[in-house]
């Protein structure tokens, strides 16, 4: 290693991969149902589009992906809720790789809940 | 993508204990399911909880499960991994209550780890240590590349002046003015050597360390070698450490090739690499000056100082010994400043020290905590408390050159200074819990014979002196003590401390002293009462058969290896004392409650 700017590039580009294991303090929590349910119906591309959004955002220190067991509303899966701090938490329902793509862009990065994908627009 | 990291314990413990097996498994099961391209398996160093291995935790939810077994293993990628539903009856929980099952599984919320602050042990447990990459990813060489460019030697040596450092092997020294002397003594040729000689019975803060984090001590090293004007170290590790070896190895390979270790380090000009020299195992090298003689090749046997290595140390260079421990210390000295390392601890005793808690409590295993923790604090919060509803006796620190101090002073808060008042030391960090069932006189003597068997022979006190008092302790044990016997101990223990060539022998007698400072009226009752109050000392113990209680079951008698009971069915038995050996088969195996030993 000749020059300290190596030694920062092999960080940065170590840093996403750790990062998964400092969890604690964390500002905003994706949590992805994975019961069987949530699986049958799509969750797993659900989850993969939001571990690789939020690492490709760059934002991989400050948000956490993480998984859960059935929330209840098995016929709105693939539920995923957003829990940001001091803040309501968002859930959003019947969500696809693509909706996640729009998540992380309006809702994580933007701050501003995708109103349309949310339990709330399907009038339960 | 890697959505979810499973750490499993690599260290000695939990090796031990299976986790490699744990982890194959895991690999077979992660490819049954189709999930190897999103779970990732890292071999970490010591998580600290060795008594409830092997340990593996899931993140990013942190979900901590300990005792784990190959068969769990399907069910927790089945549940957890798969879907998301943490194995609850796997999980670690003592004194978590949250309704969340999820947070309720996290590592930082348990007793264990709530009071811990770790900063040597910051990377284990946390990094894979066969990666140079996870460790740059934590700062890791940032301390290094800091020293080099924005700091002189002076300002590295102040730094860690200033951050009051003491050395963590046992005797306190502040590591910066170890390093002022080295760096005043004029060379062209100097060293840094690091003591991985761990030898206290009981201990394994070193080798958790070198398992764990073992980039930590390399980089320190460089920080040392940069400070003192040296460009070549020596680690002097114990070959029964095979674990550390291999990945202290393969550390120094990877730094290597990153050029970490080399010529020019970061286009400087500083040079600097380390050799690693195994040692066979005798605890007279951990010595600063038996070590340095070991790793010229010559017997481990200690001189007298001064000179002190600083000044002619290895082949007659300036050189400095530091422990595995303080050297984990530095690089985080130097990133985060004198300041931050004094916001912990005490003010005579800066920053955390890590403890191998053993003996008689629940959670065995390493602890990191602020000096001036009390004792209460680290046996009774983390370290869980005695188990089996035992009664807390005595805690053993510093092992065979430390003391044993009693129930009365477990709010003793521990640092170098308060446990040598207390009749104790810090030693290099053994922390021995006994309750009620222990026998002190029988403790003084195990650590007597530890001291006898390793004595180096080199000087006639240590060689001889500790021999007597070993005799005298088992003439006691034996039944045939005399009161005076107590005022020849602590005589000859006298002697033999300010005698001695080294710490070996000025510290031995340490477990005796301490002893009968706090628990004589043991040493009386076996010298007046032949009594052993504990029921430890074989030679002071009768087996006896309550002839009410016995039904002449011919039990007793079947297992007796001596022969030593007699009786006829159905009818009350009898021991020949003469014969007996007191190996205690009898009561085990007694289904009446019968028999008792006095």
């Amino acid at each position: 290693m000749k020059s300290f700017e190596e030694l920062m590039a092999i960080k940065a580009k170590m840093q996403d991969k750790v990062a998964v294991r400092q969890a604690a303090d964390n500002t905003i929590r994706v949590v992805v149902g994975m019961a069987t349910c949530g699986i049958a119906a799509g969750a797993r591309p659900v989850l993969n589009a939001f571990v690789e959004g939020v690492n490709e955002a760059g934002m991989a220190e400050t948000v956490t992906v993480t998984q859960t067991g059935c929330i209840g509303i098995c016929q709105y899966e693939p539920v995923v809720e957003v829990f940001e701090k001091d803040k309501e938490k968002t859930t959003y329902v019947k969500m696809t790789a693509e909706k996640a793509q729009e998540v992380i862009e309006k809702h994580i990065k933007g701050g501003k809940p995708v109103t349309e994908y949310t339990i709330g627009a399907t009038k339960l | 993508m890697i959505r979810s990291h499973v750490l499993i314990c690599g260290g000695t413990g939990c090796t031990s204990s299976g986790s490699a097996a744990l982890a194959n498994k895991l690999t077979e099961e992660l490819k049954a399911k189709g999930l190897e391209e999103e779970i990732k398996i890292v071999m970490t160093g010591c998580f600290g909880l060795c008594a409830l291995g092997p340990i593996m935790i899931v993140y990013p939810e942190g979900t901590f499960y300990s005792m784990v077994t190959e068969d769990d293993i399907p069910e927790i990628v089945e549940e957890h991994l798969l879907k998301g539903r943490i194995v609850d009856r796997l999980v670690y929980k003592d004194g978590v209550e949250h309704e969340d099952a999820s947070a309720a599984a996290s590592l930082s919320d348990t007793n264990f780890y709530k009071k811990q602050k770790r900063v040597a042990l910051r990377n284990c447990g946390v990094i894979n240590p066969e990666a140079i990459d996870e460790y740059i990813a934590m700062d890791g060489y940032f301390a290094l590349a800091k020293a080099l460019k924005e700091m002189t030697p002076d300002e590295v040596i102040q730094t860690i002046l200033d951050s009051g450092l003491r050395g963590r092997g046992g005797g306190g020294f502040p590591t910066g003015r170890k390093w002022m002397f080295a760096k005043a003594s004029v060379s062209d040729k100097k060293y840094v050597v690091c003591n991985a000689d761990e030898g206290d019975p009981g201990a394994f803060m070193d080798r958790s360390v070198l398992e764990g984090d073992p980039h930590a001590v390399i980089e320190a090293m460089a920080i040392a070698g940069y400070a003192i004007g040296a460009d070549e170290g020596w680690v002097y590790v114990r070959a029964e450490y095979p674990i550390a070896v291999k990945r202290l190895q393969i550390a120094l390979d990877e730094a290597r090739e990153y050029g970490l270790l080399g010529k020019n380090i970061f286009g400087s000009d500083f040079n600097f690499d380390i050799h690693i020299r195994l040692g066979a195992g005798a605890f007279v090298c951990g010595e600063e000056t038996a070590l340095l003689t070991s790793i010229e090749g010559n017997r481990g046997e200690p001189r007298s100082r001064p000179p002190f290595p600083a000044v002619k140390g290895l082949w007659g260079q300036p050189t400095i010994v530091n422990n595995v421990e303080t050297y984990a210390n530095i690089p985080q000295i130097i990133l985060n400043g004198s300041d931050w390392f004094k916001s912990f601890g005490t003010a005579g005793s800066p920053g955390t020290k890590v403890f191998a808690l053993g003996g008689k409590i629940k959670n065995t295993g390493l602890v990191e905590v602020p000096m001036g923790t009390t004792l209460r604090e680290v046996i009774e919060e983390i370290g869980g408390g005695v188990p089996n509803g035992k009664k807390f006796k005595a805690a053993q620190t510093g092992g065979p050159s430390g003391g044993c101090l009693p129930a009365s002073l477990i709010d003793t808060p521990i640092d170098f200074d308060t446990l040598i008042k207390a009749g104790s030391m810090m030693g290099s960090g053994g922390l021995i819990v006994m309750d009620e069932d222990t026998c002190m006189v029988d403790i003084a003597k195990f650590f007597l014979e530890f001291t006898v068997d390793e004595s180096c022979g080199k000087c006639a006190p240590c060689r001889i002196g500790t021999v007597r008092l070993l005799e005298i302790l088992n003439k006691i044990t034996d039944g045939n003590g005399e009161m005076e016997d107590l005022d020849k101990l602590e005589e000859l223990a006298n002697y033999i401390k300010s005698a001695s060539l080294c710490a070996l022998g000025q510290t031995a007698p340490n477990p005796i002293l301490s002893t009968l400072r706090f628990f004589r009226d043991e040493y009386i009752a076996h010298i007046v009462d032949k009594k052993c109050p504990a029921g430890v000392c074989k030679g002071l113990l009768s087996y006896e058969i309550d002839a009410d209680k016995c039904k002449g079951c011919t039990l007793c008698a079947r297992v007796c290896p001596a022969g030593a009971i007699s009786g006829k069915v159905k009818e009350a038995h009898v021991i020949d004392k003469t014969k007996c050996v007191k190996c205690g088969a009898c009561i085990e195996k007694c289904k009446f409650g019968a028999i008792s030993k006095k």
